[in-house]
């Protein structure tokens, strides 16, 4: 996981966090009549816990560094969990197109203001950079 | 990683969602064919869906016909003497197509249809909003 950024802050971690949701919540909506489908979603508390972790690890710097046992396995993607069904359907398919669409538009709204912060440092990057 | 996985998964149900509507509209057109040969009688469509889940990236699944399987359930046994399809009982075979279960069918390949839609023009206003950073 992307750990914070000096130029643009917790930013760019959380448009990638925002996207892969969004990736879960599309595939979700995509297999809303998949018989046996399980609906999933982030866990946003597992990702918190597992980039803080990784930014407050030790930085490997050299091969022959000892990796930490605490750190999450590279490659894996942390904190993918099932969503609890209100009313399965009778096919075992528990993905509630509704429940789905407003996370959807959450995840949206919350791509678009992380993109709104990044826009406005930009910006005043670009002045500071100009002077004008 | 690439932002386009989301068209990937939204397009898979597009297609699927087509396949769906396209076997609806083959057993409505259908659903009024009479036969004398109960196994010669037209049958309803069905296509089988499956989460396809792509490879090294067991998170986000689109969705696979499997292929379209032929109902099994028995051709309605029509007692009419005097149609020229009749048998040599005077029995005529219709086919085991539920009207009524294809309206709701349509309805809801429709519905699953246009949120995919929607899906990937949120996708597409995001990934342009995105594209247009700093400008």
């Amino acid at each position: 996981m992307a750990q914070e950024d000096s130029l643009f802050g917790v930013h760019p971690a959380a448009m990638q966090l925002q996207r892969r949701r969004m990736e879960l919540i599309a595939a979700n909506i995509a297999n809303a009549d998949t018989p046996g489908f399980q609906a999933r979603d982030v866990d946003f508390r597992a990702v918190l816990a597992s980039t803080q972790q990784t930014a407050a690890a030790p930085a490997q710097t050299h091969a022959a560094h000892l990796g930490t046992a605490a750190g999450p396995a590279p490659g894996a993607e942390p904190g993918t969990v099932y969503r609890l069904p209100v009313q399965p359907a009778a096919d075992g398919n528990t993905v509630d197109v509704q429940v789905e669409q407003a996370q959807f538009a959450d995840a949206a709204l919350r791509y678009q203001a992380s993109l709104n912060f990044l826009d406005a440092r930009i910006k005043s990057l670009l002045t500071a950079l100009t002077g004008q | 990683m690439s932002s386009f996985k989301i068209f990937d998964i939204a397009g898979s149900a597009l297609s699927a969602q087509s396949v769906r509507l396209n076997t609806v509209a083959s057993n409505l057109a259908n659903a009024d064919a009479v036969s004398g040969d109960p196994e010669a009688v037209y049958k309803a469509r069905l296509p089988v869906f499956k989460a396809a889940a792509e490879p090294g990236q067991p998170d986000a699944a689109g969705v696979r016909v499997l292929g379209v399987v032929e109902s099994q359930a028995a051709a309605e046994k029509r007692y009419e003497p005097g149609h020229p399809l009749a048998d040599a009982e005077g029995y005529v075979y219709a086919p085991n197509v539920n009207v009524v279960e294809e309206m709701v069918n349509m309805i809801s390949a429709a519905r699953s249809y246009q949120s995919s839609v929607e899906v990937m023009n949120t996708a597409k206003d995001l990934a342009l909003r995105t594209l247009q950073l700093g400008k």
